[in-house]
C-alpha cells in the first residue's frame, strides 16, 4: 500500500473553520453570510473528490499535523473507508445548506449566525473523524462534533429544548468520558500506542477478559451509535430544528458514530481478534436487540419526527450488525448502509420540516390528506421509506440484501429472521404514515 | 512510670500547654479568646524548643574562658524568628478583630456567622 | 564575580524591596506601586526563567546565602522541579499583577491600594522563597510570610465577610505552621542539621525512629491544611468566595500549589520516597484521601449558588488530583501532578481573572445571573469557556494532559478504580461548568439580541486571554511541559 502524505485532508477540516471566521465577520449581511456557507460545502466537496482518483488506485494519502504528546499524535490519513464517509457527509451539506437557509428564513428563526458557525464547526469535526489516523484523533474530534452540535440542538432555547440539549449533553459526552476514554486509557496501556492498523493492535497485548472489558467500554462509550440503552438523546434531540435533525441523523452525528464503532472493531481490534474472542457476535445480538425494540417503538410514536427518530436507531443497528458479523459480505452491506441511510433519512427529515414550515403540525394523526396538498413532497416522503424499508428498486433493498448474505455466510440464521422481521416493522410504520398523511 | 513522667517533664509541660492553646483556639466563640490560645499554642513550641537545646552541665552559649560545655544557641536563635512570626500573626490577628468589631459591632463568633447569613 | 550567579536571591529580594519601596513610591502617585509591581515581578519572572535554563545547561544551582557553606548556612536550591514552579508561579503572578489594576481599583478602598501592592509583594516573595530555599526552617518562615500577606490581603476588600473567612484562615494557617515548625524542631532534635540535602542523607538511618515518624505526621497534617486537602479544607471555600477578585485569583493559582510544591519537597527530598511508599506507607493514605477529595470537591461545587464559591470547591478537587499523583508515585503520575501545578494554576488562574471581570462590569456573582453574558462580554466569556473544557479535561485542553498521565500512572500501579475516579470528576465537572455556560450562552436575559457588546477594558481582558491561550497551547504543545517535569520526576524519584 503506498502512502503519499498531502496537506489536503487538513485544508478539508479546515475550510468549514475559515468559513467560521467569515461567517462570524459578515454576520450582519445574511446574504454574505449564507453564500460563504455554500462556498465553503461545495469547496470542501470538491476537494474530498480530488483525493478520490488516488483513494481508487489503492493509495493512502496521510498527514501528521502535531506530536501533543509522546504517543499522542493529531495525524489524518484518508483510507476508503474514511473518504466514502467523508464524500456522504460533505455532498449533504450542501445539499443541507440550501436547505437550511430556506428553512431558517421562512420560520425568521433567531441567532441564524450561531446556527450556520456551529453547523460549519461541525463539518470539520466530522471531517475529523472520517480521516483521523488513530484514536486519539478520533477522540478529540468526535468530541468537538457533541459540543458543536450542542447550540444546535438547544437553538430555539425553549424549557423543552435545553432539557433536550441537557440529555442530549449527558449522554454523548457522560459516555464518551466514562466509557470511551477510559477505553482508550486501557488500551494505550495494553498496546503502548493508539494508532489505527489494518490487523488491530490489541491482539496479544492482554488477557481475553481484559480485552472484552475494553471492547464493551468502547461499545458503551460511543452513544453517537445509539445502541440501546445509549440511546434515549436521539429522540431526546428532535426539539432541535428539523436541519439539525438531518444533520444529526443523515450527515454527521449518527453516523460518526457508526464509523467509530466500525473503525474500533475493524482497526483497533482487526477482525480476526473480535471473532477469536467472540466478540463480534455479542455485539451482533446486542445490534439485533436494538433493531427490533426501536422498530416497535417507532410504531407507537404519533409525532413524526420522533417516529423518524426511533427509525434512525434501528437502521443504525443495521450497520452496526453488518461490521459485528464480521464476514466480507456483511460488512459490505453495513458500509453500504451508511450511505443509503444518509439519504434515505435525510429526505425524510426535509419532508417532514417542509410539512412544519408548510402547516406547522408535528403529529402523523394531524396530517391527514396534506398529500394533496404538497404532492412533491410527499412522492420523495414514499420513495424515501421505500428505501428504508428495503422494497427493491429503492437502494435499501441493496444493503440488506447484502445483511443477508452476510449472516448467512456467518451461519446465523437468527439474524436473518431479525432482519425479517425488522423489515416487516418498518413496512408498517412507514406505511401507516403514508396512508395517513396521503 | 515515674521515670517517663518526671524523666522528660519538659515534654510534658509543653504538650499541656499546646493542648490548652489548641482547645481555646477551637472551642472559644471570643475572637480574643482564640488569638490567646494562639499564643499559647505556639509558645508551647518555643518552649520544646528552648527545652531541647539544653545540653546537660552546660552554661550559656557565651564565649567565655571556663565555657567548654554549653547549650546549643541554635535552636535559641530559631526561636527568635519564631517569637518575631508569633508577633506579627498576632498583630494581623487583632487588627482583623478590630475591623470585624466595627464591621459587625460584635467579637462573638457565633453571633457574627448569625449576622453574615 | 559573576551577577548572574546572585539570580537565586534575587528572585526573592526584588519582590521584597519592591514591598518596602512601594509605599514610598505610592505617596507620590497610587499608580507607581502598580508599575513598581509589574516591574517586580516581570523581572522575577526573567530571573526564574534564566535560571531553568542554567539548570538546564549545567545541572542543580546551590546557592550560599552570605557564602555560609551549607549544612550550617542557608542555601538556596534550583533544580529541574523548583526552577519550573519557579517559573509557573513567577508567571502566574506577573499575569494577575498587569490584570490587578482596574479590578483593584474597583474593589478595594482607595486609601489601601498602596498597601495592598505591598503586601502582594511580601505575599509573592513569600511563595518564591518557599520554592527556592532548601533550608527547611528558612521554608517555615517563608511560609509564615506568605501565609501572613495572605491573611492580610483576603481582608483587604470591601466585603465584611471577607474579614471572618480571614480570621478563621489566620487561626487554621497558624495551626498549620506552628504544626511544621514542630515537626521541624523534631527532625533537628535527632539529626542537628536544618539543611534538606543534608537531612536527606542523614535521616534513613533513622527511619525507624519515632521522633522521625512524630514529625512527618506532624508536616502531613499541616501541610495538608496549608494546601487545603479535604476534609481540612474549611477555610478555603469562604477565603476565595469573600476576598477581592485579584486576591481570590492569586491564591487560587498559586498558594496552594507552592504548598503541594513543599509537600512534594518533604516527601521526596527530605525524606526518600523509600520511606512514604515502604517504611511508612503513608501514601496509601494520601492516595484515598485524594480520592475522596477528588469527589468531593466535584459534588461539593455543583450545589453551590455563587460562581466564586463553585470555582473555590473545584480547586478541592483538583488539589485531590495533585495528590493523588504525588501519593501513588511512579513517574507517569508524578509527571501527571506536577503538570497539573501549572495547568491548574492557568486555568483556574484565568477563570477567577473572568469572574474578576464579570464583578468589574456587572457585580453578579450568583450563577443564575450570568444569563445573557455571552453576547455582552464575549471574550471574556470564551476564556471562561476554555477555561472550563481545560477543567473538565477536554482534549488538546491542558487539562486533558494531566489527567491522561494521571490516568496512566493510576493503570501502571495496577488502580484501576483511580482512573475511574478521575473520569467521574471529569463528568461532575462537566455538568458544574455547563450549567454556568449554559447560562451564559443560552439563556436569554431578557434583553434579546440586541445586547451591545460591554466587554472588560483591555488591561483585564488581555491577560486573562493571555491565561485561555496558554491553555490551548500547552494542550497542544504539551511536550514542553512534559519535557521539563519528566526531568523532574526523574530527579524526584531517583535514590
Amino acid at each position: 500500500m503506498e502512502i503519499i502524505t498531502s496537506i489536503k485532508p487538513l485544508l478539508i477540516i479546515s475550510v468549514s473553520l475559515i468559513a467560521v471566521l467569515l461567517i462570524a465577520a459578515s454576520r450582519k449581511y445574511p446574504n454574505l453570510r449564507e453564500s460563504w456557507t455554500i462556498l465553503a460545502a461545495i469547496t470542501k466537496f470538491s476537494l474530498v473528490v480530488s483525493m478520490l482518483p488516488l483513494i481508487l488506485k489503492g493509495k493512502v494519502i496521510e498527514y501528521f499535523l502535531i506530536s501533543v504528546l509522546p504517543g499522542l499524535d493529531i495525524k489524518f490519513r484518508v483510507d476508503a473507508f474514511g473518504i466514502f464517509f467523508a464524500l456522504t457527509s460533505s455532498f449533504l451539506w450542501i445539499i443541507n445548506s440550501f436547505y437550511s437557509i430556506g428553512y431558517m428564513r421562512a420560520l425568521k428563526e433567531h441567532a441564524q449566525t450561531r446556527f450556520y458557525i456551529c453547523f460549519a464547526i461541525a463539518l470539520s469535526a466530522t471531517m475529523g473523524i472520517a480521516f483521523s489516523a488513530n484514536l486519539f484523533t478520533l477522540f478529540v474530534f468526535y468530541e468537538m462534533l457533541t459540543l458543536c452540535t450542542y447550540p444546535l440542538v438547544i437553538h430555539k432555547e425553549t424549557p423543552e429544548a435545553i432539557k433536550g440539549g441537557k440529555r442530549y449533553l449527558t449522554y454523548l459526552l457522560g459516555t464518551s468520558i466514562g466509557f470511551q476514554l477510559f477505553a482508550i486509557f486501557l488500551t494505550y496501556n495494553a498496546a503502548g500506542t493508539l494508532e489505527f492498523s489494518n490487523n488491530g493492535i490489541l491482539a496479544g497485548n492482554g488477557s481475553a477478559l481484559l480485552l472484552t472489558i475494553i471492547f464493551i467500554l468502547f461499545i458503551a462509550g460511543i452513544g453517537k451509535g445509539a445502541l440501546m440503552p445509549f440511546h434515549s438523546w436521539l429522540p431526546a434531540a428532535m426539539v432541535a430544528p428539523t436541519p439539525v435533525s438531518a444533520l444529526l441523523h443523515a450527515v454527521a452525528v449518527v453516523k460518526a458514530g457508526v464509523f467509530t464503532i466500525i473503525k474500533i472493531v475493524l482497526f483497533v481490534f482487526g477482525v480476526d481478534l473480535a471473532s477469536q474472542l467472540g466478540l463480534g457476535h455479542g455485539l451482533a445480538y446486542f445490534a439485533s436487540f436494538t433493531i427490533i425494540a426501536s422498530s416497535i417503538m417507532a410504531l407507537r410514536q404519533d409525532n413524526l419526527k420522533l417516529r423518524l427518530a426511533y427509525s434512525t436507531i434501528s437502521q443504525l443497528s443495521y450497520i452496526i450488525l453488518g461490521v459485528a458479523l464480521l464476514s466480507p459480505d456483511a460488512i459490505t452491506g453495513g458500509i453500504m448502509h451508511i450511505i443509503i441511510h444518509a439519504f434515505g433519512k435525510i429526505t425524510l427529515f426535509f419532508t417532514a420540516g417542509a410539512i412544519y414550515v408548510a402547516t406547522h403540525k408535528t403529529k402523523i394523526s394531524e396530517l391527514n390528506g396534506i398529500g394533496k396538498q404538497m404532492p412533491f413532497t410527499m412522492t420523495a416522503f414514499t420513495i424515501a421509506s421505500l428505501s428504508m424499508i428495503g422494497i427493491p428498486p429503492a437502494a435499501g433493498f441493496i444493503s440488506k440484501w447484502y445483511l443477508v448474505l452476510g449472516s448467512i455466510e456467518a451461519h446465523q440464521m437468527p439474524i436473518v429472521i431479525v432482519i425479517m422481521a425488522s423489515t416487516i416493522l418498518n413496512a408498517c410504520y412507514f406505511f401507516n404514515s403514508i396512508c395517513s398523511i396521503l | 512510670m515515674i521515670e517517663i513522667f518526671l524523666g522528660k517533664y519538659n515534654y510534658w509541660i509543653y504538650i499541656t500547654l499546646m493542648m490548652i492553646g489548641f482547645y481555646a483556639m477551637i472551642a472559644k466563640q471570643n475572637l480574643i479568646k482564640k488569638v490567646i490560645g494562639m499564643n499559647i499554642f505556639q509558645t508551647s513550641v518555643f518552649l520544646f524548643y528552648i527545652s531541647i537545646a539544653k545540653v546537660k552541665g552546660g552554661t550559656a552559649p557565651i564565649v567565655w574562658e571556663e565555657a567548654i560545655l554549653y547549650d546549643n544557641p541554635l535552636p535559641h536563635v530559631l526561636i527568635l524568628t519564631a517569637i518575631v512570626v508569633s508577633v506579627s500573626t498576632t498583630a494581623v490577628a487583632l487588627a482583623l478583630i478590630i475591623r470585624i468589631y466595627k464591621a459587625y459591632g460584635s467579637i462573638e463568633e457565633d453571633k457574627i456567622l448569625e449576622m453574615s447569613k | 564575580m559573576n551577577i548572574s550567579q546572585h539570580f537565586p536571591v534575587f528572585v526573592i529580594i526584588i519582590p521584597l524591596i519592591s514591598a518596602v519601596i512601594i509605599p514610598l513610591v505610592g505617596r507620590i502617585r497610587r499608580i507607581y506601586g502598580w508599575y513598581v509591581s509589574i516591574a517586580a515581578t516581570f523581572s522575577s519572572l526573567l530571573l526564574s526563567i534564566s535560571l531553568l535554563r542554567t539548570v538546564f545547561e549545567k545541572g542543580r544551582i546551590s546557592y550560599w546565602l552570605g557564602n555560609w557553606e551549607p549544612p550550617w548556612g542557608i542555601e538556596y536550591v534550583v533544580d529541574y522541579l523548583s526552577g519550573f514552579v519557579l517559573v509557573v508561579i513567577s508567571f502566574i503572578t506577573f499575569i494577575i499583577t498587569l490584570y490587578s489594576m482596574k479590578s483593584v481599583g474597583k474593589e478595594i478602598p482607595e486609601d489601601k491600594i498602596t498597601s495592598f501592592y505591598s503586601i502582594y509583594m511580601f505575599f509573592v516573595a513569600g511563595l518564591l522563597g518557599m520554592i527556592i530555599t532548601g533550608d527547611i526552617f528558612n521554608l517555615y518562615v517563608f511560609i509564615e510570610i506568605s501565609s501572613l500577606a495572605g491573611y492580610a490581603l483576603i481582608a483587604v476588600g470591601r466585603k465584611r465577610d471577607a474579614l471572618i473567612a480571614s480570621y478563621n484562615y489566620l487561626i487554621l494557617g497558624t495551626i498549620a505552621a506552628t504544626f511544621i515548625l514542630l515537626g521541624i524542631g523534631y527532625l533537628y532534635m535527632v539529626t542537628g542539621t536544618l539543611n534538606m540535602a543534608d537531612l536527606r542523607e542523614r535521616l534513613p538511618l533513622l527511619y525507624d525512629s519515632t521522633v522521625v515518624r512524630t514529625a512527618f505526621a506532624f508536616f502531613s497534617v499541616g501541610l495538608s491544611i496549608k494546601i487545603a486537602l479535604f476534609p481540612l479544607h474549611i477555610w478555603l471555600p469562604n477565603a476565595y468566595t469573600h476576598a477581592p477578585s485579584v486576591v481570590g485569583a492569586l491564591q487560587a493559582a498559586t498558594a496552594t500549589k507552592v504548598g503541594i510544591y513543599v509537600m512534594i519537597r518533604i516527601m521526596f527530598t527530605v525524606f526518600k520516597p523509600r520511606f512514604i511508599l515502604e517504611v511508612v506507607p503513608v501514601s496509601q493514605m494520601f492516595l484515598y484521601l485524594s480520592a475522596v477529595a477528588i469527589i468531593a470537591g466535584s459534588v461539593l461545587a455543583i450545589g453551590q449558588k455563587d460562581i466564586r464559591r463553585m470555582l473555590a470547591y473545584s480547586s478541592i478537587g483538583q488539589i485531590g488530583y495533585i495528590v493523588f499523583g504525588i501519593a501513588l508515585a511512579n513517574k507517569l503520575s508524578i509527571i501527571g501532578s506536577l503538570i497539573h501545578i501549572l495547568n491548574h494554576a492557568l486555568m483556574k488562574g484565568g477563570l477567577f481573572l473572568v469572574v474578576g471581570s464579570i464583578v468589574y462590569k456587572t457585580g453578579i456573582t450568583n450563577i443564575d445571573d450570568l444569563k445573557g453574558l455571552g453576547k455582552k462580554m464575549p471574550f471574556s466569556m470564551a476564556a471562561f469557556t476554555i477555561g472550563a473544557f481545560s477543567m473538565v479535561g477536554v482534549p488538546l485542553t491542558v487539562g486533558f494532559v494531566s489527567k491522561w498521565y494521571l490516568a496512566l500512572g493510576a493503570l501502571q500501579a495496577g488502580k484501576w478504580v483511580f482512573v475511574l475516579v478521575i473520569l467521574i470528576s471529569s463528568l461532575l465537572s462537566a455538568i458544574y461548568f455547563g450549567r454556568v455556560i449554559n447560562n451564559i450562552y443560552f439563556k436569554d436575559d431578557g434583553g434579546g439580541h440586541t445586547t451591545k457588546i460591554d466587554d472588560a477594558p483591555a488591561g483585564m481582558l488581555v491577560p486573562t486571554l493571555t491565561l485561555a491561550s496558554c491553555c490551548i497551547i500547552f494542550g497542544i504543545a504539551a511536550f514542553i511541559p512534559v519535557y521539563i517535569t519528566r526531568f523532574a520526576a526523574e530527579m524526584l524519584l531517583g535514590g
